[in-house]
């Protein structure tokens, strides 16, 4: 047990690796024995569901064994990797990583089950491309346990160099899961993502750079490796925190005319922005979505976009709090543009999923006013919201998925009256709509009202411009909800049946969550509270 | 043994032990491709004698002393840095070998020329890496650019081949006359050609008293020493393919054998780097901390510097358009030359340290990518990206392989070429100040925009459907070499602690005076 725990977030960013390496193993094997192709894919997808459920167990024993109220990382784990640089394997989970880890650990359980083929595709009565689930099987499982690695790892690393890695380490299997598997325009949706993400994150390479360079030790922050050797520079996340409180970085060479804080903010917060996706960086999102399979939309909006929201926090907020500061407002600007605009939109889409899409566009904006408010109870909706966005975004996600596979098309006007022919994917679906619209009781309220609440008295004109989506909101979602399944039936789906096992196995458990923390935020609020809370008063200058 | 205590000729013989392997090797394959000239399996032996011959010069280098030397009268030098270098082209040279060996471009009647001329390559490569006087820089330089003439025309009967050789001939000659003006200015202002001479005196002339007491009026000399540097530039930056001496590069690249393409993208750029460090970091520079700092009133770093952004960028913003995969690799190679300017820019132990690390790995990356450019074109006869449509399903090891070494191009963590990258970044951004950063964008931006025709290939090759299903199969050879750049990549990509500790220990072991 006690080997379990101390090494924990390992496991967890290792097992899927394991899965991944097993499958391509099965593969190898299949070559030199000869196994017929069936087996294969039947054998990956017990590797990737039995290699997912390891993380998602050991994410629940980190949430059970986690302590909220004590300050500084757990579950640490700290060696030396490059010395030369400094550069650590430092990992653990503090506040605001835990909720991020558990939740990524569960959505992309969720994804591999969504990932199994269920019933009669089209495809097997000989028309129709073949569903996705059943092209290249082992290919697609391990480059989805790869990409579990790669998010646990962001989410999980201590080291900004270590984080780096990992976060780059996501785009390739991201790249490929659109490309090969996603919809008819997915090559195009896979190199927009990819160049989007890249270009922001080329940036972020070099702000971490001068940030390292900047860095040196401080009479009450002495800078040292884990086996006690003194730096120079660091790349330690904590450590850069700690020399950002104490000022460090007011006493740089100001760059390109700008103070180095503020360089180096924008360099890090351009990276950040893309993933969130931040208007006007957000026009790869819709692209990647409507291409992607719906497990990969599913992680896409579940988790890649918290990295952007995550990222902000953990490192322009952290590490540096005067820029924070200065950009606050500009922050908050932005952020109800996102919620606004993004709501707009949302009532021109004629396409489900993209309509789901732009309502992620809108609902990350209340992610970025939170912080901008820079308030404990602000900070703290912002990641509640991530949190819920989470769990209701892959909601969301897979119930478009559930209606494309039956009627291989997303017209929100091609539909009518289905709630006579499927009542239980009416009532997920209504569920699904209800807590993103923020309805009491649901969890997507609690977050958006500690949203509102937090930045109410720092930015009253702008939380009263972004209060209005909450309207719009409901408007898209009712009218959505009344063009699909109110009406009459539209003749050509009298025959389609309802929600099956495999999807009631992804649905249920996160419309449960939905409605569970609706009623009990506390339960992962009481992750974060203390760490936000401490944050936020670095930020304002109080400590 | 102090440095300066120059070793005599028949001393400076056992520091010059891979050299004199070589040049015994040259001359040994020549007769040997006489010997066999008829016999029908003359592959083998050839093979076997070409390997013997580097396995031999291997050892020589390993076994060769370690301590700073000046040879020959102070022509040549024997230091870490040249022993890096030498490494780098030694393996080079051998993964060519292991192309060449399998490959139709070459028929076989003439391998043992090719591998003959491939050795005296090698041999003007090494002399580049170890040469002290500007003088033995040229001809060490001269020896290369010749064979490697005659070796882009090695396919006499192919138009574009030819071609290639007379470009390569034309603008070879006009860059190396260039540069040898430059050499001679130096001369006419210092007296010497000798790098570790020319130091002082640098130094003496920047500080003002040379000026007053030989030239008197400093504006023309200033000018002239200029030139002189952009002039050295020259011969030097077309060995690099560096913008304005890159124009060559396409053509040649697209118009010689494969394998040799392969090798004339990493050998001689290697080679030419090799000069630019020893010049700059020796004649121009004093070594104050971890600092080159530049002793003279050019401009240098900054030079290099506009150089890299101009490169960078012209290589990459051309290569989008590409189609023909070698021309497309010759684009890059350009922009990689352009990505290992900032190094020198940098002018720090860093700097030229991460000059020599990215070398290592743009070995095997670069050299990789042309190994299955060899290989897709031998078995289905063309260049262009449409024959690598679907590739994963007719050949999913190669495929695989060649995405990665496409991906450690661009730069991707945890390949190997995010090493490079992150060397160079840093090399920069630890010198700091406006221009150091602004430098440092370009070069950011620049390996996102490389993405995108990298990743053409690969968008090619994984999401394309095949034009047929047929499979496609490769030498075991190949397999092996693919396999072990992929293992290269992956372990300096997760790894590099090695590799910082030699390229630091070559860089500061360069002989200065």
């Amino acid at each position: 047990m006690d080997a379990i725990q101390t090494h924990l977030l390992s496991y967890m960013i290792f097992s899927p690796l394991a899965g991944a390496t097993g499958i391509l193993l099965v593969l190898a094997l299949r070559r030199l024995i000869g196994f017929p192709q069936e087996q294969v894919d039947r054998a990956a997808r017990m590797l990737a569901l039995v290699f997912s459920a390891i993380p998602l167990a050991l994410g629940l024993w980190l949430w059970a064994r986690f302590d909220g109220g004590a300050i500084g990382p757990q579950f640490v784990e700290h060696a030396v990797w490059i010395r030369s640089f400094g550069i650590e394997y430092f990992i653990g989970a503090d506040g605001l990583s835990v909720a991020m880890i558990i939740l990524s650990s569960l959505i992309s359980f969720i994804a591999t089950i969504a990932s199994m083929p269920w019933f009669i595709h089209d495809d097997e009565h000989g028309h129709g491309p073949v569903h996705f689930s059943k092209r290249m099987v082992p290919g697609y499982l391990s480059l989805l346990l790869l990409l579990e690695a790669a998010m646990v790892g962001v989410f999980a690393s201590l080291d900004f160099f270590l984080f780096y890695v990992f976060w780059e380490l996501m785009l390739l299997p991201m790249y490929f899961l659109i490309g090969i598997w996603g919809g008819p325009r997915k090559e195009y949706a896979a190199i927009k993502f990819f160049l989007y993400t890249l270009a922001g994150s080329v940036l972020m390479l070099l702000a971490l750079i001068g940030l390292y360079y900047a860095s040196t030790p401080m009479p009450n922050v002495p800078l040292r490796l884990v086996d006690g050797t003194p730096l120079q520079h660091t790349f330690n996340m904590l450590s850069l925190a700690q020399l950002g409180a104490h000022h460090l970085w007011e006493h740089q060479a100001p760059l390109l005319g700008l103070s180095f804080a503020r360089v180096v903010w924008i360099g890090l917060f351009i990276g950040f922005a893309i993933k969130i996706p931040m208007f006007p960086f957000h026009t790869w999102l819709p692209d990647a979505h409507v291409e992607a399979p719906t497990p990969i939309s599913v992680i896409l909006a579940g988790v890649l976009l918290k990295m952007g929201g995550y990222g902000i926090l953990r490192v322009n907020f952290g590490i540096l709090p005067e820029a924070t500061r200065y950009f606050a407002d500009a922050l908050a600007i932005f952020g109800t543009i996102n919620i606004v605009y993004g709501a707009f939109v949302c009532l021109a889409q004629k396409d489900l999923k993209k309509l789901i899409a732009y309502s992620s566009v809108s609902h990350m904006g209340f992610v970025l006013l939170g912080m901008a408010a820079l308030t404990p109870q602000a900070l703290s909706g912002a990641m509640l919201q991530m949190w819920t966005h989470g769990i209701v975004s892959a909601m969301l996600f897979l119930i478009v998925g559930v209606i494309y596979d039956r009627a291989h098309h997303r017209e929100i006007e091609g539909f009518g009256g289905l709630a006579a022919r499927l009542p239980e994917y009416t009532a997920l679906m209504g569920l699904a709509f209800f807590a993103s619209m923020g309805l009491p009781g649901l969890c997507g309220f609690i977050s958006e009202f500690m949203v509102f609440q937090g930045a109410f008295p720092v930015y009253r004109t702008l939380t009263i411009v972004s209060a209005t989506s909450v309207i719009l909101t409901a408007s898209y979602y009712l009218w959505t909800i009344q063009r699909m399944f109110l009406g009459k039936l539209n003749e050509k789906y009298k025959e389609l049946p309802d929600v099956n096992w495999r999807e009631r196995l992804t649905l249920y458990p996160l419309g449960a969550l939905a409605i569970f923390f609706g009623f009990y935020p506390q339960a992962i609020l009481g992750t974060f509270n203390r760490a936000l809370e401490a944050m936020s008063h670095t930020l304002m200058g109080r400590f | 043994m102090n440095p300066l205590a120059n070793a005599q000729n028949l001393a400076s013989l056992a520091y010059f032990g891979p050299e004199t392997v070589l040049t015994v090797g040259v001359l040994s394959l020549f007769v040997l491709d006489l010997v066999w000239k008829r016999h029908p399996k003359r592959v083998v032996p050839l093979t076997a004698a070409m390997a013997v011959v580097l396995l031999a010069s291997a050892v020589a280098l390993a076994i060769s002393p370690l301590q700073p030397v000046a040879l020959f009268n102070r022509m040549i030098v024997s230091d870490g840095l040249g022993t890096f270098f030498k490494w780098i082209f030694l393996a080079t040279a051998a993964y060519t070998a292991g192309i060449v060996a399998h490959s139709d471009e070459i028929p076989s009647e003439r391998l043992g020329e090719f591998y003959a001329l491939l050795l005296a390559i090698l041999l003007g490569m090494d002399l580049m890496a170890v040469s002290s006087d500007l003088l033995m820089v040229y001809l060490s330089l001269e020896l290369v650019s010749m064979v490697s003439y005659a070796l882009a025309g090695f396919r006499k009967h192919d138009s574009r081949s030819t071609e290639a050789a007379l470009k390569y001939v034309i603008y070879g000659g006009v860059a190396s006359g260039i540069m040898l003006f430059g050499i001679s200015y130096l001369y006419g202002l210092f007296g010497t050609t000798d790098l570790m001479l020319l130091a002082p005196k640098v130094r003496a002339f920047s500080g003002g008293l040379f000026l007053q007491t030989t030239l008197g009026q400093s504006p023309a000399a200033q000018l002239a020493m200029v030139v002189a540097v952009v002039f050295v530039l020259a011969g030097v930056g077309f060995k690099m393919a560096v913008a304005p001496w890159h124009m060559w590069c396409p053509d040649v690249y697209e118009g010689a054998p494969t394998p040799f393409t392969a090798f004339l993208s990493v050998g001689p750029k290697a080679a030419g780097f090799a000069v630019a460090v020893r010049f700059f970091g020796v004649a121009f520079t004093e070594l104050r901390g971890d600092a080159f700092v530049n002793t003279t009133t050019v401009p240098w770093p900054a030079i290099l510097g506009i150089l890299a952004a101009v490169t960078m960028t012209l290589g990459n913003l051309t290569a989008l358009g590409q189609t023909n995969l070698k021309r497309l690799l010759a684009y890059s190679s350009i922009a990689h030359a352009g990505y290992l300017l900032m190094g020198l820019a940098a002018a720090s132990v860093l700097g030229f340290q991460a000059v020599l690390a990215y070398l290592a790995i743009y070995l095997f990356m670069n050299l990789g990518a042309f190994l299955v450019v060899t290989a897709i074109a031998q078995r289905t006869g063309g260049e262009t990206i449409a024959e690598y449509r679907g590739l994963i399903k007719r050949a999913p090891f190669t495929a695989i392989a060649f995405t990665i070494f496409l991906f450690s191009l661009t730069g991707l963590p945890p390949l190997a070429g995010f090493t490079g990258k992150y060397l160079l970044f840093a090399a920069l951004l630890e010198r700091g100040g406006g221009w150091y950063v602004a430098l440092a964008v370009v070069g950011a931006i620049n390996s996102a925009i490389s993405l995108y025709y990298y990743a053409r290939v690969v968008k090619a090759m994984v999401l394309d459907k095949p034009v047929t299903e047929a499979k496609v199969a490769m030498p075991g050879t190949y397999g092996f070499l693919m396999l072990g750049s992929v293992a290269a990549l992956f372990l300096f990509g997760l790894y590099w602690t090695p590799l910082y500790t030699v390229t630091q220990a070559a860089t500061r072991s360069m002989l200065r005076q």
